[in-house]
């Protein structure tokens, strides 16, 4: 199979205390993966460890590798903001930046010094894939906290897709979503990973066996299985993973 | 029973503001009548011996050396607010923030005495002049208003949603870049308010200013001149004002507290846009 991203014997730590516990997880090209488990089993840790964003956290530290295209992504010469745009991320509250709806998602290829048609030309194609190009189009210049949260939510999506990104890290994209912003973006993903490679904390256990090719379970720091979708949540090795996908715990 | 006895002391406080406004307009207003609005405010001569109040000289006075205090004490205010909140470890900021507390503890004649005794000669030897001038009571309320622009701008960027900054460096940008072109924008009319509410401070001071400024009444033609301000006028003459004198510096009052006025109620309005 073919990898984008390697992760070996990753550990994680903020400052003395230990998060992840050394972790070997490979992650396939072009497909959803699912990173589940209940609150703080590093999960978030994990997804922002991949484009470096942890990097911004005052006495964080880690260990191991995490190789993207086989490229160690801690290396001294790799560009922290090029591996950002290559590797977006969306998190768990919508968090669209405080300008209208068109700058949030020109925002990224404007900083690449892109030319005006192409931005505007992006931005489009942005916000149609991200499945909201229809309830904007005619309120572009209003201020993205006028948007409801799922279209908020979206837009942090388009706003990732403006960067045309490989891999897209969602942490929890629908925590705070009604049913139907839910279906709307899981619709888009299921559209994107034969594009991108999506890596998802989903809010629940119903949500990864929907949209994954493939999940991993983690709990407390520790990777507990992963597998195939049909394997993982059909057929679990583990007691504990079977405990948490069928609501024991968690 | 409880509520009626905070009420009364809350209308305790509001009454005092309330006493001190009709009391300062009773004996402020008829002078300014007297003398003509236009004339007190664009008059340009300060002579109470003679019956003449204009008090325009000291309108530049205070609005050039408030100018100035803002022009330093500003940039410097909002660099150190980012400083903290953005690059310092926890262990500097905890050692920075009780430090400028204490500044603002520090009493207003304190000040004045270390500006004439340090600044002032500082100033009449490598710049000319007399040394008690613009410049110095600029340099003071600099110092001065630092507290509050430092605290008001810290804690509006403090209330800046997380996500802002990992949402602007997740799109590529270093820290420098998503502090100015991110939080810096967000945080705009908190920081406004911070400048606001230290100019309000600084045209406000009175005995800081006194000692420095030499408080020569006439118009400054550079900032090594000595002024006086509205404050210092009322500060100087009050303890010998009798009679229409002591009327011109009541109008004078009411002047300050007109722009004081406005200058919070343009605070709290922008604060409130938000």
């Amino acid at each position: 199979m073919d990898y984008k991203i390697k992760i070996e014997a990753f550990k994680f730590f903020y400052g003395r205390e230990q998060v992840i516990n050394g972790i070997d997880l490979n992650i396939p090209k072009n497909g959803i993966f699912s990173l589940l488990g209940p609150a703080k089993s590093g999960i978030t840790t994990m997804l922002r460890a991949v484009n470096r964003l942890s990097d911004i956290v005052p006495g964080a530290r880690m260990e191991g590798s995490i190789l993207l295209d086989g490229k160690n992504i801690n290396d001294a010469d790799v560009n922290v903001a090029e591996l950002r745009r290559r590797v977006g991320i969306v998190f768990d509250v919508p968090a669209p930046l405080p300008m209208s709806v068109y700058e949030n998602v020109a925002f990224g290829p404007k900083l690449l010094k892109k030319g005006k048609a192409e931005i505007r030309a992006l931005v489009e194609e942005s916000l149609q894939t991200a499945a909201l190009w229809d309830d904007v189009k005619d309120r572009l210049n209003t201020p993205a906290q006028s948007l409801s949260g799922g279209q908020q939510q979206r837009l942090c999506i388009a706003r990732v897709l403006a960067l045309k990104p490989e891999v897209i890290l969602l942490d929890r994209p629908c925590s705070g979503l009604d049913p139907i912003s839910t279906a709307k973006i899981e619709e888009s993903l299921i559209q994107l990973k034969e594009l991108y490679t999506i890596v998802i904390a989903p809010h629940n256990v119903q949500q990864a066996v929907r949209i994954s090719d493939r999940a991993a379970f983690m709990l407390s720091g520790d990777l507990i299985e992963e597998g195939a979708n049909t394997e993982i949540f059909s057929n679990p090795v583990h007691k504990r993973t079977s405990d948490y996908i069928t609501g024991r715990f968690g | 029973m409880s509520k009626y006895v905070f009420f009364i002391l809350a209308l305790s406080s509001i009454s005092a503001l309330a006493l001190i406004t009709i009391f300062i307009i009773s004996r402020g207003a008829p002078i300014i009548g007297e003398v003509g609005f236009f004339d007190f405010v664009f008059g340009m001569t300060w002579a109470p011996g003679r019956g003449e109040y204009g008090i325009f000289p000291m309108i530049v006075g205070s609005v050039t050396v408030t100018l100035g205090a803002a022009a330093l004490g500003v940039p410097i205010g909002i660099c150190c607010s980012i400083f903290m909140t953005e690059f310092a470890p926890a262990a500097l900021r905890n050692f920075f923030r009780p430090a400028i507390q204490l500044l603002a503890g520090i009493p207003s004649v304190v000040y004045g005495f270390w500006g004439l005794i340090f600044i002032v000669p500082l100033i009449r030897e490598y710049l000319g002049g007399p040394g008690l001038s613009i410049l110095a009571g600029a340099v003071i309320l600099a110092i001065m208003i630092l507290p509050t622009v430092i605290s008001i701008t810290e804690v509006s960027i403090l209330a800046l949603p997380p996500e802002y900054k990992a949402g602007a460096m997740a799109l590529g940008l270093n820290h420098w870049q998503a502090i100015k072109t991110v939080l810096l924008p967000a945080a705009k009319s908190g920081i406004v308010a911070a400048v606001i509410l230290g100019i309000g401070r600084a045209i406000g001071e009175t005995m800081a200013v006194i000692m420095v400024l030499g408080n020569a009444v006439a118009l400054p033609q550079s900032i090594l001149d000595p002024v006086r301000t509205l404050t210092t006028n009322i500060g100087i003459e009050m303890g010998y004002a009798s009679g229409t004198q002591s009327q011109a510096l009541f109008a004078t009052g009411i002047v300050l507290f007109a722009v004081i006025m406005l200058l919070n109620a343009a605070a709290q309005f922008i604060t409130r846009k938000k």
